[in-house]
């Protein structure tokens, strides 16, 4: 049975299982905490706690995307609007009944080393398991001096943290801001300032849409709008590099709480190969309630069960090295598309999308005899479909006409003339069509030995600067 | 009489509910967004008129609707009644890659059908470009649907059109001869009021049929359009025919759609067994008959009429009998009509032998022949040299053009009884060789 335990997380955090509730609506108060410590989660990042905040209606804008609603959700919500006593009592409580699950105070106050001393010592009397500063609020915070305004300044962060350091008692995680050039600037300076953990990625600037009749961008507060921050199934692949970023610096480097778009195991797996220990999750919660825990553990628990990983730490970090710079990367590795002609329904999405977006090498040139060579040699998109145009069709309405089953063609389900065929002499391997293809399986990249030697860039061309350097041989 | 709607029937629309009913807006976007978006799809190269059915079904899920109907009727100008009235199961839908990925076809009719109401409902008009864009006017004998797609095309490409109609009401058998509980009359005679607004000039209860009324349109008309359908329906040539309570199916679903005929009592026999008996018979039960015999010659096996029309038969209780023939119709006494059939066995040549000792009547009190159609098209064929052969006028498969250069024809005249979309595709096709003609002519 795998060990979902985490133990001793950035030097002294436990927690029954990695899956964390983010700093957000889902953790607001302690009920709704409690509740989600029932339905299975290990850990809770409490709304962030500072000084009451007046919000706005509404809140929240999303971006549907074919039909599937809210890849991605935008918020202009501040911090807890309830009293930092509040807060903290209830904090007290959630401690009391659940004294394993790992409870995190999410703080945020101004930049002065008294207003930090003094919240870091009531969170801790109230009985955190550790503190996360909000650095990372990309919305109406920054504009006072908080959040990102913070997180954006390497100097700022690394100072506030030390601040925090002088008072905590328990570990102290900084939460990053995606929204800078380069995230490992302020981790770095997270980590002079003592941090003992991360969490990324915060929220990312942003504009969901506009309103096409009232031509207000959402969410609309009274006829007007402002940027918010951006997370969900959307944010997944930034938050993932920016993660890769930071635990691939030696300076950089720290226990790390993974976010962004996290919605079931396999993210959550994706985050713990990068390095992270904990991971933290809001916009599913926000979509489907804090049950979706469930398909997580579940889920990672019968993923590691078939690698054979025992606990976090047994893959843990095991992608990183796998990651490196596009110049190291083997240019003599050659892989061709191989279209499974049973499993092709006809659609012809491969060919359209190699003949537009790619390199022109898929053809429907099955009927006619294949032809192996450059564009020119061959029909364009055009051609084709102009011949199925010009075509002159009628409604088979007898049953010797309907007997003729145009889907019947031999050994294919799909027509020979609709199954396109991959010039493997011109294919450069660039993966479009299988991305596109919406049969699983149906079109693979074979690997094709050519017999070089692995090569990089960067041999090939140190060799090639050192031939032209004249202080060589 | 012009293009306007017929009254509303409420009984007619009771006894002949929809049998699809519309999608609504949510569920045509799902519906929508299920569309693969194929390149040289299967489903427009099934399609007569070639549809560009991924283009306008993605522009539903991107919320264009009116942007969607206008692709449909780029290509067919009758895509609301095609919508309805299409056996799709053998055309698009048949089609669909979704048979070999995830089994349920997308629901194209009824998409098409969501993009074409909403056109229809707001009103809007067809573009067209500005008249006499190209020098060219065209009269189509007949106002059905191979007829209306021929003008249309010829309007829309910016010259003149006009059709005449020996009825009163335009659309042919887009209003009088489909099932009502596929396609209403008042929605064909809303979507010729769209081809009207074009500019297509009508003109009722013509016919033509003398030389000198031929040679006055040659006069009037650059091009002369056939799409005169297929006329009276063939005789059944037997004894006692002409009897009262014998009623031919054409006439009889006409007569329901127009609200001339609100019942039908007691035992109906039709004779045949293609879509159009399978129509009437459906009709003859829904308008109230207790027994509803179908009487087909051949076997189940042998049946010209579409498997889902036959399973909607057999639901509306139709009952068939097989390999059995009428060979006289005799009045009876109280006003009901026996009808003499006889068993019949099919010979290895397919010819089909009477078989001794087999004779039955059947008592009922209406018989509907439905064995198929023939064209009258004799006048033309007198008198202008146009081939007709087995009934059927000769035309170009891709031009439409008959032997005599001035005559296209299209649809069921040309091809024995097909689908409206079938005509459709003819009327276009013609209306695009004709104004290649007049160009090669100008040029």
């Amino acid at each position: 049975m795998p060990d979902l335990h985490v133990r001793g997380f950035a030097g002294g955090i436990d927690s029954p299982n990695p899956f964390w509730l983010a700093s957000a609506p889902p953790t607001n108060c302690g009920e709704q905490i409690m509740r989600a410590f029932d339905a299975g989660w290990g850990g809770a990042v409490w709304k962030t706690i500072g000084e009451p905040v007046t919000n706005v209606c509404s809140r929240y804008s999303s971006i549907d995307w074919q039909g599937q609603r809210m890849m991605g959700l935008n918020n202009i919500e501040l911090i807890s609007d309830r009293s930092v006593a509040e807060n903290l009592r209830e904090l007290a409580e959630v401690k009391k009944y659940y004294p394993h699950h790992a409870v995190i105070a999410s703080l945020m106050v101004a930049s002065t080393r008294e207003a930090w001393h003094e919240i870091v010592e009531r969170a801790e009397d109230a009985g955190a398991d550790g503190l996360e500063l909000n650095f990372g609020c990309p919305h109406g915070m920054s504009e006072r001096g908080m959040g990102s305004a913070v997180g954006q300044v390497p100097e700022y962060t690394e100072m506030i943290t030390s601040w925090v350091k002088e008072k905590a008692r328990t570990p102290v995680l900084v939460k990053l801001t995606p929204n800078i050039t380069d995230i490992r600037a302020i981790a770095r300076a997270a980590r002079r300032g003592g941090a003992d953990g991360l969490s990324a990625i915060n929220t990312l600037n942003s504009i969901t849409g506009i309103d096409l009749d009232t031509l207000t961008p959402n969410p609309g507060v009274d006829g007007r709008s402002a940027h918010g921050g951006y997370c969900g199934p959307a944010v997944k692949p930034i938050a993932l590099h920016l993660v890769q970023q930071i635990m691939s610096d030696p300076e950089a480097a720290l226990p790390l709480s993974g976010i962004g778009g996290i919605s079931n195991w396999k993210d959550a797996a994706e985050f713990f190969l990068l390095g992270c220990g904990t991971v933290q999750v809001c916009t599913a919660v926000m979509h489907y309630g804090y049950r979706v825990v469930e398909y997580m553990a579940e889920g990672l628990e019968n993923w590691m069960r078939s690698k054979g990983f025992n606990s976090l730490a047994d893959f843990r970090s095991l992608s990183l090295p796998r990651v490196t710079e596009w110049k190291n990367l083997n240019l003599n590795y050659k892989i061709v598309a191989h279209i499974d002609e049973p499993k092709c329904i006809g659609c012809g999405l491969c060919y359209i999308a190699c003949w537009d977006g790619a390199h022109q090498c898929i053809h429907m040139d099955r009927v006619s005899g294949p032809v192996n060579g450059p564009v020119e040699l061959h029909e364009g998109p055009s051609t084709v479909e102009w011949r199925s145009r010009v075509a002159v069709v009628t409604t088979p309405v007898t049953r010797q006409e309907r007997a003729v089953d145009p889907a019947v063609h031999g050994p294919y389900p799909t027509p020979l003339a609709k199954i396109p065929r991959v010039d493997e002499t011109e294919c450069v391997g660039c993966n479009l069509c299988a991305l596109v293809c919406p049969v699983d399986e149906c079109i693979t990249m074979k690997r094709v030995e050519n017999g070089l030697p692995p090569e990089s860039w960067d041999e090939r061309t140190r060799g090639a600067v050192c031939v032209q350097n004249p202080n060589a041989s | 009489m012009s293009t306007a709607t017929l009254p509303q029937d409420s009984e007619l629309l009771e006894r002949f509910s929809e049998l699809k009913p519309p999608l609504t807006a949510q569920a045509a976007v799902i519906e929508a967004n299920r569309c693969l978006n194929c390149f040289d799809a299967p489903c427009t190269l099934a399609c007569p008129t070639h549809i560009d059915v991924p283009g306008f079904i993605k522009r539903i899920a991107a919320g264009n609707l009116r942007g969607s109907a206008n692709r449909i009727l780029d290509a067919n100008i009758l895509g609301g009644s095609c919508s309805r009235a299409c056996p799709v199961e053998v055309l698009c839908e048949g089609a669909c890659v979704m048979h070999r990925y995830n089994r349920q076809p997308i629901q194209i009719a009824l998409l098409q059908r969501h993009a074409m109401d909403n056109f229809h409902a707001a009103g809007y008009d067809v573009p067209t470009a500005p008249p006499n864009t190209i020098d060219l006017n065209v009269v189509c004998i007949g106002a059905g649907p191979a007829s209306l797609a021929c003008a249309a095309e010829l309007k829309r490409r910016g010259g003149r059109a006009t059709v005449i109609e020996r009825r009163e009401l335009p659309g042919g058998l887009n209003t009088y001869g489909v099932a009502e509980y596929k396609l209403r009359a008042a929605e064909s005679l809303r979507e010729i009021e769209m081809i009207r607004r074009m500019g297509v000039e009508f003109r009722f209860g013509v016919s033509i049929e003398s030389t000198a009324e031929l040679a006055a349109l040659e006069q009037e008309f650059d091009y002369i359009f056939l799409g005169v359908g297929l006329g009276a329906m063939q005789r059944l040539n037997i004894p006692g025919e002409d009897s009262n309570g014998v009623i031919n199916a054409l006439e009889l679903i006409a007569a329901y759609k127009t609200a001339q005929i609100h019942e039908v009592r007691g035992t109906v026999a039709v004779v045949g067994a293609g879509n159009t008996a399978i129509d009437a018979a459906n009709a003859a039960r829904r308008l109230g008959a207790e027994t509803v015999y179908l009487i087909y010659r051949r076997e189940e096996r042998d049946l010209p009429a579409f498997d889902f029309e036959y399973d909607h038969c057999k639901q509306e209780g139709v009952q068939f009998l097989w390999r059995r023939q009428p060979v006289a119709i005799r009045p009876e006494q109280h006003g009901r009509l026996l009808l003499d059939t006889v068993q019949v066995r099919q010979m290895e040549d397919g010819g089909l032998v009477p078989m001794s000792d087999t004779q039955h009547t059947i008592v009922c009190d209406m018989v509907v022949p439905a064995i198929g159609q023939s064209p009258f098209t004799q006048l033309i064929q007198e008198k202008r040299r146009i081939v007709v052969k087995d009934g059927l006028i000769v035309a170009d498969n891709l031009t439409g053009q008959t032997g005599n250069p001035r005559y296209f024809a299209g649809g069921d005249c040309v091809n024995g009884g097909r689908e409206v979309v079938d005509a459709v595709a003819d009327g276009k096709r013609s209306a695009l060789a004709m104004i290649k003609a007049a160009e090669a002519i100008y040029a």
